[in-house]
């Protein structure tokens, strides 16, 4: 398993694009908000949290496509599929490399565009964390998403189509996490729900992700 | 414990394509898959190696024995050789990397990248994979396209001595292979009339 992860980290940091694509997104997404919503600060301070959230949801789908199909393409996945590794491990590798290279890198960036937007300095850590939380659920539902579309030529629309309304409880909740912590607000609720979400389809979705592949590589 | 193959209906896109295949291949043995194009050669080699469903009839004796080298090489263009050896040995838990390389007569280009190379040198870094599997059924789908006639004799010679060591090999190809070996014609093995099934249809297994 780490060899595979060891390989895809490899992958994306020679071929670059996969890996600056989505924070390269994420960062001119919130650059430019204030241009066009204006600088009002504290309307801008308002809506930081949910704002943050969907930049970053949009930026996770961005590189959702490439996940599965290049292995797809070059045969890879069907030489995976007949090793000793299960498609379960190799789904769940998958959404780990794609966390790493997209969600790490995205929360890593959220101190400096969460000054950009004003955002209140109490509402930083827990943005943080609901990011931490739900970007790895993003993950794993975009590799369940990539899976069912594999083989389907430019299928980045129906790929869209199929994740975007799995990702709208992570969504939900994480932004609520982030709104309620931005405003003192007590976030136990949204951050219970948020945590049982990623716990739940991180634990179930790469065997149905497993699943889908071993249909779509017949 | 043989491979073996009875009474296989293989399928492709929901029409049945070949029926009745039975073969046994034991250990040190090489069986040649031969037929005209789209005759079914590849769907029977992947429903071999489990990659899709049998439409009737058993096959026994692959479990985690096969070795599988299709069309698509799985060789990624932004590793080197080397790292790409790398790779499918630690997923096989094999360290013979630099004796695959070898093999394959890849010493002077385990550091070149892979889309580098020419085709024929990616087939070679492909087929070394195989012996980085330690598994003993290869089965090999046009394993001699895009080779020269020196490799195709190093290949001859790879498999000769995994045969020699208990190894057995299912080969679909349309060369003239230097070897002796069954051949397994599948003209025989057409069904009358083509009969197309929805994907899903009930009696899909």
């Amino acid at each position: 398993m780490i060899a595979l992860l060891v390989r895809d980290l490899r992958l994306a940091l020679r071929t670059g694009s996969g890996l600056g694509l989505g924070v390269a997104f994420f960062l001119i997404f919130v650059i430019f908000v204030p241009f066009s919503i204006g600088s009002q600060s504290d309307l801008l301070r308002a809506v930081a949290p949910g704002l943050l959230w969907l930049a970053a949801l949009l930026s996770c789908l961005l590189s959702l496509e490439r996940i599965l199909s290049i292995d797809w393409e070059d045969g890879s996945l069907e030489l995976l599929a007949t090793a000793p590794l299960p498609l379960e491990a190799v789904a769940l590798i998958k959404a780990f490399t794609h966390w790493l290279t997209t969600g790490l890198p995205l929360i890593a960036c959220t101190p400096i565009v969460g000054v950009l937007l004003n955002l209140e300095p109490q509402g930083f850590l827990w943005l943080i964390a609901s990011l931490g939380l739900g970007t790895p659920a993003l993950s794993v539902i975009g590799v369940f998403g990539a899976a069912l579309v594999l083989g389907v030529k430019r299928g980045g629309l129906l790929l869209s189509l199929l994740v975007l309304p799995l990702y709208i409880p992570t969504l939900i909740y994480g932004a609520e996490v982030a709104r309620r912590g931005s405003q003192d607000l007590n976030v136990m609720t949204p951050l219970l729900l948020l945590s049982g979400i990623s716990i739940g389809v991180i634990s179930l979705l790469p065997f149905a992700s497993a699943a889908v592949l071993r249909a779509n590589l017949r | 414990m043989p491979l073996s193959v009875r009474d296989l209906t293989v399928s492709r896109g929901g029409a049945i394509i070949l029926q009745g295949v039975n073969f046994t291949l034991a250990s040190g043995d090489a069986l040649i898959v031969r037929g005209r194009n789209g005759i079914g050669k590849t769907s029977l080699l992947r429903t071999i190696c489990g990659l899709q469903p049998a439409w009737a009839g058993e096959i026994s004796g692959c479990e985690d024995r096969i070795a599988f080298a299709g069309h698509a090489d799985g060789v990624k263009l932004t590793l080197t050789v080397h790292e790409n050896l790398t790779f499918w040995s630690q997923i096989f838990g094999c360290r013979r990397t630099q004796f695959a390389l070898e093999a394959f007569g890849l010493e002077n280009l385990r550091n070149r990248l892979a889309g580098t190379l020419s085709a024929g040198q990616r087939k070679r870094v492909a087929l070394a994979r195989l012996l980085l599997t330690e598994r003993s059924i290869w089965v090999l789908d046009e394993p001699t396209g895009n080779l020269d006639q020196d490799t195709v004799k190093t290949l001859l010679s790879i498999i000769k001595t995994h045969k020699r060591g208990g190894g057995s090999l299912l080969v679909a190809t349309h060369d003239q292979l230097e070897w002796e070996a069954e051949t397994l014609q599948l003209d025989a093995f057409r069904p009358k009339k083509t009969e197309i099934f929805p994907i899903f249809a009930s009696g899909a297994k």
